[in-house]
This record gives C-alpha cells, sequence and structure tokens, in this order.
C-alpha cells in the first residue's frame, strides 16, 4: 500500500470479479511481452520525513541572495496573503475552466485579471495569460504574421537578447524573417527602423524599458509604421506602467511582455506570466483564451470562455496558436497582487524602486570606477553603468556579503564586458545601498 | 447566497490594502514626456476585503479535495500537499535565474535527477525541463524533428502524420512549427490503421504523432510495426505524454520505437492544475536527437551541476529561463514518493479502476470499442436514447451530484463522446459512488428526461449563454460599466 493509492486486497479482488479477470496483469495482455519493462532504475520510495530531509539538503546547496539584478526577474515583495489565497484547492487543483457552471472562480478571476492588464497597457482587451514575456513576444509576432499576412518581423537589438532568441527560434520554424534593427546611444534607432521597414514587414517589435533599463520614446514610430500598415508590438515591464506612458499611448497594436515583478517571487525564473493585450479589431487573431461577461438561463451575470473559434482546439491545423495550458494560477497571483496593493500601493512600490535606483545611480557615479554607458538617457528601476573594475570580481565581492550583484552585460554581449546592470526594488534600503556603494567604492 | 461582486465593485476611494516601509530616499522626477497622465484605474480595498472576496470567488470552483473529478485526457490525480510545501521553501523560491551557479547547484540537481528520472521511464536518453506546457513540448519536439532533418539535409521532409482523433495541439504544434499535417483517420476502434499508414508514408513525411494507449483508453497493438514503417520511411517518432499514466513502469516509449516525448508533469506527476496552469512539458529524445535541444541545457560535470548555453545544434531558446521550476521540483518530489516500487502501481491502479468502471456502467451506457482499456475510456452517450438525452445533458447532470463531469464530445471519433479518467488515487468506494450517479443519471434520463435536459439545477449559475458573450464581447470591467451605463 502506498498513501497516494488506496486499493485494498479486498478491493482489488472484487473489482477484478467486476470485470471478469483474475490478476490486473491480465489488463495488460494486449502489451506485446517484448515491450514490459524491467524494473525501473530509479531511487526507492522515500517516506515524508525522508522526503523533507532530502529537500533540506538540496535546499543547503542553494544560497538566496538580496538582489541588485533584474534583467528579466525582479525581487518585488509578496505581500503574505497572495499564497493563501492561490493556495486554496479551489484555485489550486481545477482545471481548466470548461464547465463554466462550475468554474464561475477560475473565469470570475481572469475577467478581473484581463480588466487589470487593459488598465496597465490602454489596449482594449487582454488574453487569459501567456507562459512568458519571451513566448508572448513570439506569439504577438505571430499574430502580426498573420493579421498582415507577412513573413518578415524587424525587432530592436535593445530588446532583452533571451526574448530576441525565443522570437528566433519561433520564427525560424515557421519560415519568418526577423531583422534586427540598430541602437543608438542605448536606444533603438528610428532611422534604422525607417531604413528597414517596408512593404514585406509585418511589424516592429521593441522593449521599453529595454534591456539597458532605458526608457525609450517612440514619438514618431507610429507613422513611420503606417506607410506600410506596420504592426506595432511593445514589451513593457507591467508594473513600470503604473507610472510611464502605456503602449497605447505610443500608438501599439499589441502590448506584450512579463509581469513576474507584480510580486511573483524570483523562483529561479518560473513559473512567471506572459501577458498579451491589443485592440478591439485585432480580437479574432489573439491567441489564447478569453473570459467574457454573459447571462445564464435564468439572466444572472456570469463568465464564460468566448471566442473559441479561434482557439487550436476548434481549428486545429488551421490555428494560429498551439497554447493550451497557460499560467493561469499566476494570473490569480498578479490579480490579488494588483487587489491588495491597490491603485496606490502598486504605484508607490514602483516609484520608490524607481527613486531607490536613482539614488543608486547618482552613488555610484560619485565612484572612478563607474561612468555613465548610455549618457542623459532616462532609465526607470534598472540601470546600465560602465565600470573599470573586472565584473567578476563585483560579483564574487558582492555574494560575499550576500547581495547578489549587477548583470555582468558579457552574458548578452561579450564585447560589452566592461557593462553591468543594476536593478533595485522597493526591498533594497538606503542602508543596503550604501553597504555595497561601500563595498564597491573599495575594490 | 451567489456572491455577486467584483473586486472593482468593492473598491472605495482612498482604502488601501498594503503597507510598505518609509523611504528615505527622495523623489526621482522623471521627464513627463516619459509618463502616463491617468492612473491606472485598480481597486482600493483593504486587505479584508481581498481575502473575503477571493474567498468567495474561490467557492464558485470546483477542486480535486472536493470531490471524485473522472476528466478524461487530463489525469486529474491527487496533488499532494507535501510538494507545495517544498516549492514554498525560500531556498528554491527566492533564487534569482542567473544566480552563479555555485549559488544555486541545489536546484539545478533537482532539475539534473528529474531529467535522469524521466528518461529511465521513459526509455529515452535525456530531457530537457524547458517547455512549460504539453502545447509547447510538442512545438519544441517538433522542432527538434525539423532540426534533425535539416541537419541530415533533406529539405522536404515538410508533412506530419496526425491521426484525426489526436488532441487538437497536435495538428496546431505541426502548423506553428512550420509542418502541413496529413490527417489519417483512425480505425473504428480508435488506433492507427496500419494500410492506410502504409499509403501516406513519403520521403515527405518527417514524422508522426501519436499517443499510447490512444485517446479512447486502447493500448496500440501494432506500435512496433507502426515504428518499424515509420523509420524505414526515413521518419521520426513523437509520443504525445498525455497518456502516459497507465504505463509507468509497464512499457516504454523509448522501447516502443519513439523518438521525442514530451510529459505532462501536471498530468503524470500530480503537480496541481492550477485552473490552467501552470504546467510544465519536459520534452525527451533519444541520444541521437540530443544535440538539439532547447538552450540552455542543465548538466553534470564531474560533481557541479552546470547551465550550458553553447549547445551549438541546438533548435534554439524557447523560453525566457528555464521553464517552471516551481512545477518541475512538485513532479521531483512525488517522483521519489512513490519511488520505483510504487509508480508501476500507479499504471496498475489507474487501469484497474477505468475497467472497472466501463464493465459496470456498460449495459447503460454504449461502449463502441470493447475489450480492456487502459487508464480511461470513452463511451458513446447513453446506450437507450429514446428520449434525447445527450451527452452534454448527462455531463451537466453530474454537476448536480457534485462530481467533476468526465470530458465531453473529445474524440471527434463518436457523437456522443463520454471521456472517462478514474486515476489511481480514488478507491473502490468512490467510484463506486460515480457509478451509482451514472446508474440513477441513466434512469432519470429514462423516466425524467427533463430533468436531465434541463440540468444543473444545485450550480451557482445555470447554462450559460455562450452565443451572447461570443455576439457582444465584454472582457473588462470597463466594457462592463459602459454596457450597463447603456442599459
Amino acid at each position: 500500500m502506498h498513501k497516494y493509492m488506496p486499493h485494498t486486497k479486498e478491493d482489488i479482488s472484487a473489482m477484478l470479479d467486476t470485470i471478469g479477470v483474475d490478476s490486473i496483469e491480465a489488463l495488460f495482455s494486449d502489451v506485446p511481452k517484448s515491450l514490459k519493462h524491467r524494473d525501473l532504475d530509479m531511487p526507492s520510495a522515500m517516506s515524508e520525513i525522508e522526503l523533507l530531509n532530502h529537500f533540506k539538503e538540496l535546499a543547503s546547496m542553494n544560497t538566496p541572495l538580496k538582489s541588485f539584478m533584474g534583467a528579466g526577474s525582479y525581487d518585488h515583495y509578496t505581500p503574505s496573503i497572495i499564497r493563501h489565497i492561490i493556495e486554496r484547492q479551489e484555485f489550486l487543483t481545477a482545471y481548466t475552466p470548461y464547465q463554466p457552471e462550475i468554474s464561475q472562480g477560475t473565469l470570475q478571476y481572469i475577467f478581473e485579471y484581463q480588466s487589470m492588464i487593459t488598465q496597465l497597457t490602454g489596449m482594449d482587451v487582454s488574453n487569459a495569460s501567456m507562459y512568458d514575456g519571451a513566448t508572448a513576444t513570439a506569439e504577438a509576432m505571430f499574430m502580426a504574421c498573420a493579421q498582415r499576412k507577412k513573413k518578415k518581423i524587424l525587432i530592436s537589438e535593445t530588446v532583452n537578447p533571451n526574448i530576441v532568441s525565443v522570437v528566433e527560434t519561433y520564427a525560424k520554424y515557421r519560415g519568418i524573417e526577423v531583422i534586427k534593427i540598430k541602437s543608438d546611444n542605448g536606444e533603438t534607432s528610428l532611422d534604422d527602423v525607417k531604413a528597414n521597414f517596408d512593404k514585406d514587414s509585418a511589424g516592429l517589435i521593441v522593449q521599453s524599458p529595454n534591456v539597458y533599463g532605458i526608457i525609450e520614446n517612440y514619438t514618431g514610430y507610429r507613422e513611420t509604421l503606417d506607410e506600410y500598415k506596420g504592426m506595432f508590438i511593445i514589451n513593457s515591464d507591467p508594473s513600470t506602467l503604473t507610472h510611464l506612458k502605456t503602449p497605447r499611448s505610443w500608438g501599439a497594436d499589441i502590448a506584450v511582455g512579463e509581469a513576474q515583478s507584480l510580486g511573483i517571487p524570483l523562483s529561479f525564473g518560473g513559473p512567471y506570466i506572459g501577458y498579451m493585450a491589443t485592440l478591439n479589431k485585432y480580437i479574432r487573431k489573439m491567441p489564447g483564451r478569453i473570459c467574457g461577461v454573459t447571462k445564464d438561463s435564468e439572466g444572472k451575470r456570469a463568465f464564460v470562455l468566448t471566442l473559441q473559434a479561434r482557439e487550436q482546439h476548434i481549428r486545429r491545423e488551421k490555428a494560429n496558436s498551439n497554447i493550451c495550458s497557460n499560467q493561469s494560477l499566476l494570473a490569480l497571483f498578479v490579480t490579488v497582487y494588483m487587489s491588495v496593493m491597490g491603485k496606490k500601493g502598486v504605484y508607490e512600490v514602483q516609484k520608490q524602486s524607481k527613486n531607490h535606483a536613482h539614488y543608486m545611480h547618482t552613488m555610484l557615479l560619485k565612484l572612478p570606477q563607474f561612468e555613465e554607458a548610455f549618457p542623459d538617457k532616462p532609465f526607470f528601476k534598472e540601470f546600465t553603468l560602465k565600470t573599470t573594475l573586472d565584473v567578476d570580481v563585483i560579483g564574487k565581492a558582492l555574494i560575499e556579503i550576500g547581495y547578489l550583484g549587477p548583470l555582468p552585460f558579457k552574458k548578452f554581449d561579450a564585447s560589452k564586458e566592461d557593462l553591468v546592470t543594476f536593478a533595485v526594488t522597493e526591498k533594497r534600503t538606503k542602508s543596503e545601498i550604501d553597504e555595497v556603494v561601500a563595498v564597491l567604492g573599495a575594490l | 447566497m451567489y456572491y455577486d461582486k467584483l473586486i472593482f465593485e468593492l473598491s472605495q476611494k482612498d482604502r488601501k490594502g498594503y503597507s510598505l516601509p518609509y523611504s528615505e530616499i527622495k523623489d526621482y522626477d522623471l521627464d513627463d514626456v516619459y509618463l502616463r497622465d491617468d492612473c491606472p484605474n485598480l481597486p482600493e480595498v483593504s486587505e479584508l476585503d481581498v481575502v473575503r472576496h477571493f474567498t468567495n470567488v474561490s467557492f464558485k470552483n470546483f477542486g480535486i479535495e472536493k470531490g471524485f473529478y473522472p476528466l478524461g485526457s487530463c489525469t486529474m490525480k491527487y496533488n499532494p500537499k507535501i510538494n507545495q510545501d517544498i516549492a514554498n521553501m525560500p531556498e528554491f523560491a527566492g533564487l534569482h535565474p542567473y544566480q552563479p551557479v555555485e549559488t544555486v547547484q541545489g536546484v539545478l540537481k533537482v532539475y539534473y535527477e528529474t531529467q535522469k528520472i524521466l528518461a529511465e521511464i521513459s526509455g529515452l536518453d535525456t530531457y530537457s525541463l524547458n517547455p512549460y506546457a504539453g502545447a509547447h513540448g510538442e512545438l519544441v519536439g517538433l522542432m527538434i524533428m525539423k532540426a534533425y532533418h535539416a541537419s541530415r539535409e533533406d529539405y522536404k521532409r515538410t508533412k506530419i502524420i496526425v491521426p484525426d482523433s489526436a488532441h487538437g495541439t497536435n495538428p496546431a504544434s505541426a502548423t506553428v512549427a512550420g509542418f502541413e499535417t496529413i490527417e489519417v483517420k483512425s480505425n473504428q476502434d480508435g488506433s492507427v490503421s496500419v494500410t492506410d499508414l502504409r499509403k501516406v508514408l513519403s520521403d515527405e513525411v518527417a514524422g508522426i504523432m501519436l499517443t499510447n494507449p490512444n485517446t479512447i483508453g486502447m493500448f496500440e497493438k501494432d506500435i512496433l510495426k507502426i515504428a518499424e514503417l515509420v523509420h524505414e520511411a526515413g521518419g521520426l517518432l513523437y509520443y504525445d505524454g498525455a497518456n502516459l499514466n497507465p504505463i509507468l513502469g509497464k512499457v516504454r516509449p523509448g522501447d516502443m520505437g519513439f523518438d521525442i516525448m514530451h510529459i505532462n508533469l501536471h498530468k503524470t506527476f500530480s503537480t496541481p492544475h492550477g485552473g490552467g496552469g501552470p504546467g510544465s512539458g519536459p520534452v525527451g529524445v533519444t541520444r541521437a536527437l540530443k544535440p538539439f535541444l532547447p538552450k540552455p541545457v542543465i548538466r553534470k560535470a564531474g560533481d557541479i551541476y552546470l547551465i550550458d548555453d553553447h549547445t551549438d545544434e541546438s533548435i534554439g531558446q524557447i523560453s525566457h529561463f528555464y521553464g517552471n521550476m516551481g512545477v518541475v521540483i512538485k513532479a521531483y518530489a512525488y517522483l521519489l514518493s512513490n519511488g520505483k516500487e510504487h509508480l508501476p502501481e500507479v499504471a496498475k491502479y489507474s487501469t484497474l479502476n477505468a475497467n472497472y468502471i466501463k464493465e459496470s456502467l456498460k449495459d447503460l451506457y454504449h461502449l463502441p470499442v470493447k475489450g480492456h482499456c487502459k487508464h480511461e475510456f470513452v463511451f458513446d452517450g447513453l446506450e437507450d436514447k429514446s428520449t434525447g438525452v445527450t451527452t452534454l445533458d448527462v455531463a451537466k447532470r453530474l454537476l448536480d451530484y457534485d462530481v467533476h463531469p468526465p470530458t465531453v464530445y473529445f474524440p471527434l471519433l463518436y457523437k456522443e463522446s463520454l471521456m472517462i479518467e478514474p486515476v489511481e488515487t480514488e478507491s473502490k468506494q468512490t467510484i463506486d459512488h460515480f457509478i451509482n450517479i451514472m446508474r440513477t443519471i441513466a434512469k432519470e434520463a429514462k423516466d425524467n428526461p427533463e430533468l436531465v435536459k434541463n440540468a444543473p439545477h444545485n450550480t451557482v449559475v445555470k447554462r450559460l449563454d455562450e452565443a451572447l458573450a461570443a455576439r457582444k464581447p465584454i472582457v473588462k470591467y470597463k466594457d462592463l460599466v459602459e454596457s450597463q451605463d447603456k442599459e
């Protein structure tokens, strides 16, 4: 007997009697003998005590650090209530809401999530979530290519290189050409967009704040893209959109990004949640699930998955995306985050992050070891500096005092070995910043 | 009482549910050109408002811990609590993905060991845990297939064979990976017709996507023949891991001849479905295909676990980081809880449960395919259809009895498909209760068909007007307010 399998000997023999066979093995008689497997070569079963001890040992091989690194993964505070809510079995153990009468809970939070994402981005409609910000961006490329019936996409080199990599992989197998747009002083070059954007291009992908942390200025982009009806895809960290101009107001057709910074723990990179939002006129080309309001047979307000004719389970090989499972529970996570932090709290967290980042930036620039990498460019909570120090020495020195230092930019581009990118959140106090600046100053 | 509030409808100006430390650092103002001129309309509520709201919202959901959940093809087994505790440990949940590898050896070991166990269970060489879900795994697997043929400069293989009984993600994934789909008709018992397969095989076929046991829960007896034919034609075999549960420790896809497969950790290895995700769809391959796995790869060199970005033949990157770590760790804990001794029992008891239900109901529900099934099977509606009660009606009536309905109208092989998967964590007593309910509903369908046709009667909402939602999409709170203003 095992605690996850409740079959007693008596149960088994009664069940076999009903079926009319004398052993469970008889139910596998259709499996060719040559295929029957020997014993599995894997660890033996562990009791709960052994299991916990095993994981405590594994945990001791990990060192959580106070983070000054971002690059797509930001160390914001997670209010305690979120875990308690998302671990309610009604949310945690339910399947996709295919039976709406007993899935109103899931459907309702998806609706609330969609409402909040559209508030942040200024767009008309959001889907129920994507795997992560990178795959959401790749799906936005598919959507743009399908909408415009073209097979070429432009992407700025200031987009996080991991996102670019995922876009390139998705594009390669679907036969889409990806053109990289150059940057100028750390920002997408509109001149290079103009030089490359032509009648065969489905659209342009940019990111703001970008991989260096710079807030990009998209004045003039919409007009340039309009010349050949290009789709404008803006990838943003949605938490920054509490302050920054929305993708909608820059003229975006599709807003995408990674919503981890809305309170989701670092979790070694996942589970996170990609978001995607668009304009009403493109709703039928948007991938993923969409929840809408309807009425039941007695006229009560209720929620239901809608416009499902777009989706893979109906359209099969004609579908534009194959996404099925998404990151639903994380949609609940960020919905609860935005509810409990509320209108003012989400704003305040980002305000503190921005202020703390600018303070650190100022203090570091007072040191001879650091100078601006991209002079006069505005940033939000993440910034890139040029350093005379060996970036590996920076990393080691900070780990010794319990910090994860800035991203050594050479991880993304081997030629940029003197650049480091810091990210600062509301969790990093003035005294922590001062401590780190002092240590770096002494190197 | 029906709880009918949205979080936005609880909002009161200036109410708050958060606390933040006082910041000693002065404000820094950005140039107005970068700033939005309005404030996003998020709710203003207290902490208790939020807790109470989502608790009441949760009551409108049905989860595995409430009752029986025999949803076919979804493997709704118990999600152990201890696994959640482990995933929440700050030494795992608090790690940044770009920490130096020497500070994350524990989590990398979890990845490495999980890859090893999955490879052993499936008879393949190794795994990538980067794919986020089953469909994502399919896409990655098909990319690997394409990269393999391309590496041999065999560019004419542009077609993927998919049975018509396959899950909709199979043909959709083929399209997204840039293949054309050839749909082959299944035999009436859901199996692959070897004769038809021979007809469509050619040097333009990149491979075939199959699941075994197949969609109606029957073991594909000709699998060795099928593998031989596909391989002879130069194609590869992809195994859709949706139905892995009943063959754990019994038969291995690699031994059957499959070259690539994905596993749904959120099905076979007990990680919660989360109302539609996060899942995890690890992809496994044979030794020959290992160079094509997505980047980065987690491997071991000596005593050190590494994150390797420099795999030249790789299909490329398909996730920002390393997939859903929080899901992988739960699956690993589940594998260790069961161990080599009990994992094969998962196959045995899920198969026993399914056959027991099938035999106990086949007098009242139409069983199109006789013989022993594996973990699931399909009825084609009621045996007696004279009163016009459909599979949808039966499903809705089950809601009144606090049972989650089976999968309905899939596979597409039968008009009234009702696909039942009882899983090994369910006891005979729970199953007997379900059988009694199903028999009662069959009787109701005969004696009082209107009762069944108008079901559900006890749920928080009744049948929904799906056409209304599609005709006038209201997809956010702002739309709702505007539509109410119009009324």
